[in-house]
């Protein structure tokens, strides 16, 4: 974990206006996060970002700025300026006072529809190696990864091959959740007996920081993983590792990790029943099964019967 | 069957000291307070004039009141929420358990918008909208009585939560299935869905009577484009609380029919959809934002154009800004849940749709800046308050039209960046607008101004205090950051974090200047005395009545012949050099107080709190004593009184001698 939070604090330069223009917010990227990305699908997320404020800037300052300077020059002991107590109609500045803020708003309109169908997260990501399978279900409270093509699974921990998409099949064993890795871009919900989509790619080999973004219960503070991104080799020798020892996960053993735990250690799953994931979507598997006490005992549950 | 359903000694947390000293303190100060006002014979007042009182200016001041200390207990839950998040970074733990934690951020959330910033509102809109319209009272007195103390139930059984029982540990909005019986048992869940429920009913009958007041009281003359633009937006507000709210009330008894009788509405089981919950409850939480938003945007029009002594600029344009932006706030919903998929197209259209409204907004802003063009600013409280709004709210509605760029919304959805966004808004927007009209209005009320200097303190201390608080949180956010985490393992997340406590302590400071504001104006009220009942030479009708206005309001219905009715009438008496001519004084009727709104509540509050222990003989008890006072009320042969004809002439005759009186003293009578 060390080692990746140093990776965290590596700094980086920016150019270009827009940069200058978002000095103070971009300093902040310093410690990693969504302005510092690490694959095409957040670099382009924190261009729109970028972009966008900087469009919303050019009209916003003007617009403090005629705000202080107006309240700062008619302020009621100034006697040069003057008074005039009945103005409060120009044909002209209206058109104006409407015309910013939609020409705005139509310019960003484009940057929102093209952004919207470039970065969709189940739009696969041009690429000439085919991506890697990757299901992902959202337990409480741990994540666990299935890799199809490989057989194994892992709790908490996501290793990938570096410069290769990911294709993510998404769902829940129990509550929502949302699954999210801020260095590589768009995060995704996890629902139960829906599957969701997500493609993201990591460019080069690191560590980064990945965990649910929606609240999900008393054990959330600790749903959080480390992607290892590592090279196609590494990648194959890691799976070949996994595959050789560790447990299986049949249903018995999927039924106990829908058990609530909280800040649970990483481990690897040798052999996955191939149906898993189709059975948790589908609702074939057991659903997590929620907490066994609340306050004043399980009497005081109105849990329905069955 | 157990007597008390759910309830034992076990609700009660013995074990926790956090929730034990705070509910015991908030007991001892109940219990003073009552000792208090037993000991001075205050009863028979506090019945007669505000308990069972129907006047819109009373029950006005009392949701004002009520939402003024739910800020304050919000506040404490803020206070928690920013302090334990700072002391647990790395491995601390902090001082707040996961289950404590959760409520407090659930609770403050629910308390804020519920039974601070709602009350707040609803409170300043029952005060000043019927005097702007010239008229003597709401469309329906009695109901307005009802919706106050329905919404005072809700208040009381989120705060009953603290000491018997749990509150909700599954977020302000309860996103199903955490909020299912399976995973969040107990009771938690239960105490904000009938809190809410049953405030949403006073809400709900609270729109539906502001809205026809709106719309059938005016004065004679006051059509609507002669309307003052609070009036106009607190009508786009309620229009707006008529059609979300019974969305609200649906979706939390789809919720509530779940958890009770094991429907299956929103469950993983049996078909259920939990995202047909999270598409319901924005389709209402979006409006509502707008619901707060839009009359303290008129409250800002107001005070810009009061203090800049000029009418608003482009008045008409307001209006439409208003219009456009209440009909838009139905298409945004979806800008919500970007990240759950709903794929490029829809995606990009609620990402247009909801940029949009900054259109509605940026036309206000440059409204704004156009009305203190060519003015005489004067920086009173009032006027600190909607300059620090312009500010704050722009770069709030900057950073909202950047979530709601769908890509943009991928990686800052459910981050701090989120958080320190929607409080930009609405402590920019909501909260300073609410202070700016409690400054404003307060003298209209009270008959004394506030203290401009601690209010000046206050101003200073809260805006800091803002930024400091929340700039940190936008950073966290890009850095990664979610929101709602008890513990945050990443160690390099902590200075700002700690930034973020030096904000909160200057919001506390802020806040202390507010409250000691309050305590020295009522100390001095006599040097702060406002008798001309026009203090800050206002333009609408309200300041045309004396402060504090008479529970009739006015002695004649006041005849409007142009936008800005009280501007004009002040300048036709000093064109003239005299007051119109005395007019005939004729007996007036008011409505009687009665008590239904304070005893309908009582029952609702037994109910509620039945249903939530499911304790059913109360359950029964409450219903038809709930049912009682509707037949009651209902068979009431005298509901009016008579105020007679020379009461009301001696009232307006001192209002009249005092505006002469100042009018000659500032030299506009030669």
């Amino acid at each position: 974990m060390q080692r990746a939070l140093e990776s965290f604090g590596r700094p980086r330069s920016h150019r270009g206006l827009a940069a200058a223009l978002l000095a103070p917010l971009l300093l902040a990227g310093c410690a990693g996060g969504v302005l510092d990305p690490k694959g095409p699908v957040g670099a382009d997320e924190k261009t729109i970002l970028i972009n966008s404020t900087a469009i919303m800037l050019a009209i916003v300052i003007p617009t403090l700025v005629a705000a202080f300077a107006f309240a700062w020059w008619y302020r009621a002991s100034n006697t040069r300026a003057t008074y005039h107590p009945d103005w409060a109609y120009s044909g002209r500045i209206e058109l104006l006072v409407w015309s910013i803020p939609i020409l705005t708003i139509l310019f960003l309109g484009g940057v929102i529809w093209v952004g919207s169908h470039k970065l969709d997260p189940a739009a696969a990501l041009p690429s000439k190696a085919p991506p890697l399978e990757v299901q992902v279900v959202s337990l409480d409270w741990k994540w666990l990864f299935i890799y199809p093509g490989q057989g194994i699974a892992t709790v908490n921990e996501l290793v990938i091959p570096a410069g290769r998409p990911v294709h993510f099949r998404l769902t829940s064993a129990s509550v929502m959740n949302t699954f999210f890795v801020p260095q590589l871009g768009s995060m995704i919900y996890t629902m139960n007996a829906m599957v969701t989509e997500l493609h993201l790619q990591a460019d080069h080999p690191g560590r980064y920081y990945g965990r649910s973004a929606q609240f999900s219960g008393d054990g959330f503070p600790d749903m959080h993983f480390w992607v290892r991104s590592v090279s196609p080799a590494e990648f194959a020798a890691w799976s070949a590792q996994t595959h050789a020892a560790g447990p299986v996960l049949d249903m018995p053993a999927y039924a106990a990790l829908t058990r609530q735990s909280q800040n649970v250690k990483p481990f690897t799953f040798r052999a996955v029943d191939p149906g898993l994931f189709q059975a948790i979507a589908m609702q074939k598997a057991p659903l997590g099964p929620g907490p066994t006490t609340g306050r004043g005992g399980p009497e005081v549950s109105p849990r329905p019967a069955g | 069957m157990r007597l008390l359903g759910k309830l034992s000694w076990e609700a009660i947390p013995f074990d926790q000291p956090i929730p034990m000293i705070a509910s015991g303190a908030v007991l001892v100060l109940v219990a003073g307070v009552l000792v208090y006002v037993t000991v001075k014979g205050w009863w028979p007042y506090l019945w007669n004039e505000w308990i069972t009182s129907v006047d819109h200016k009373r029950i006005g001041v009392m949701y004002i009141m009520l939402g003024g200390l739910m800020l304050i207990r919000g506040f404490a839950d803020a206070v928690m929420m920013r302090t334990q998040q700072a002391m647990a970074v790395g491995h601390a733990a902090g001082y707040l358990e996961p289950e404590h934690y959760n409520q407090i951020f659930s609770a403050h959330g629910t308390i804020m918008i519920f039974f601070g910033a709602m009350p707040l509102v609803i409170g300043l809109m029952n005060f000043v909208m019927p005097l702007q319209l010239g008229i003597r009272d709401v469309a329906f007195p009695t109901w307005n009585s009802v919706s106050f103390w329905l919404t005072a139930t809700g208040a009381l059984l989120t705060n009953v939560s603290l000491f018997i029982g749990e509150f909700s540990r599954a977020g302000w909005l309860p996103y199903p299935p955490l909020s299912e019986a399976t995973y969040t048992p107990g009771v938690g869940v239960d105490y904000y869905l009938w809190a809410v429920q049953i405030s949403g009913v006073g809400t709900l009958i609270s729109g539906v009577n502001l809205t026809t007041t709106i719309l059938k009281m005016r004065a004679p003359g006051m059509s609507y484009l002669r309307m003052p633009i609070f009036v106009w937006t607190t009508l786009a507000s309620n229009l707006l609380i008529i059609a979300a709210f019974p969305v609200l009330t649906a979706t939390l008894a789809m919720l509530t029919l779940d958890r009770y009788l094991g429907f299956h509405f929103f469950t993983n089981e049996a078909g259920g959809n939990m995202a047909m919950f999270v598409n319901l409850i924005w389709a209402w939480g979006h409006p509502e934002v707008y619901i707060l938003a839009l009359p303290a945007f008129g409250i800002f029009s107001e005070i810009f154009s009061t203090f800049s002594g000029k009418p608003l600029f482009g008045y008409r344009s307001m209006v439409g800004a208003t219009l456009f932006i209440c009909v838009v706030s139905y298409m945004v919903w979806l800008h919500h849940f970007f990240t759950m998929g709903p794929g490029g197209d829809v995606n990009a259209f609620f990402g247009i749709s909801s940029s949009i409204i900054a259109v509605g907004t940026g036309v206000k802003v440059y409204n704004w800046i156009f009305t203190m063009y060519g003015g005489r600013v004067r920086f009173s409280v009032p006027m600190l308050w909607s300059l620090g709004f312009i500010f704050t709210f722009v770069i709030g509605g900057m950073t909202g039209v950047l979530l709601a760029v769908p890509p943009a919304d991928f990686v800052l959805h459910n981050s701090m960046f989120l958080v320190a966004h929607f409080h930009n808004v609405i402590i920019g927007a909501v909260i300073f607008g609410v202070f700016a009209g409690i400054e404003y209005w307060f003298p209209k009320a009270f008959g004394f101004r506030l203290d401009e200097r601690w209010g000046t303190a206050g101003f200073w201390f809260a805006f800091l205090g803002f930024w400091v608080t929340f700039m940190p949180l936008y950073v966290l956010g890009l850095q990664g950051m979610t929101r709602r985490l008890q513990h945050v393992d990443i160690s390099e997340w902590g200075p700002w974090l700690y930034v973020s406590v030096v904000g909160i302590a200057l919001l506390m400071v802020g806040a202390a200047c507010q409250v000691t504001q309050l305590v020295v104006s009522i100390v001095h009220r006599e040097e702060l005395r406002d008798l001309t009942g026009d203090p800050w030479d206002g333009r609408s009708l309200e300041w045309a009545t004396p402060s504090p206005p008479p529970s009739f309001n006015f002695a004649i219905m006041p005849n409007v012949e142009g936008e800005e009715a009280y501007w004009f009438i002040k300048q036709r008496a000093i064109l003239q050099q005299a007051l119109a001519p005395e007019p005939k004084y004729r007996p007036i009727h008011m409505p009687r107080n009665s008590p239904t709104g304070f005893v309908t509540a009582f029952f609702a509050s037994l109910a509620g709190f039945a249903l939530i222990w499911h304790i059913w003989w109360l359950l029964a008890l409450a219903l038809v004593g709930a049912y009682g006072v509707f037949v009651v009320f209902a068979w009431r042969d005298i509901h009016e009184y008579e105020i007679p004809a020379e009461e009301v002439a001696r009232v307006d005759r001192e209002r009249r001698d005092a505006r002469v009186a100042w009018l000659q003293a500032h030299g506009a009578f030669g």
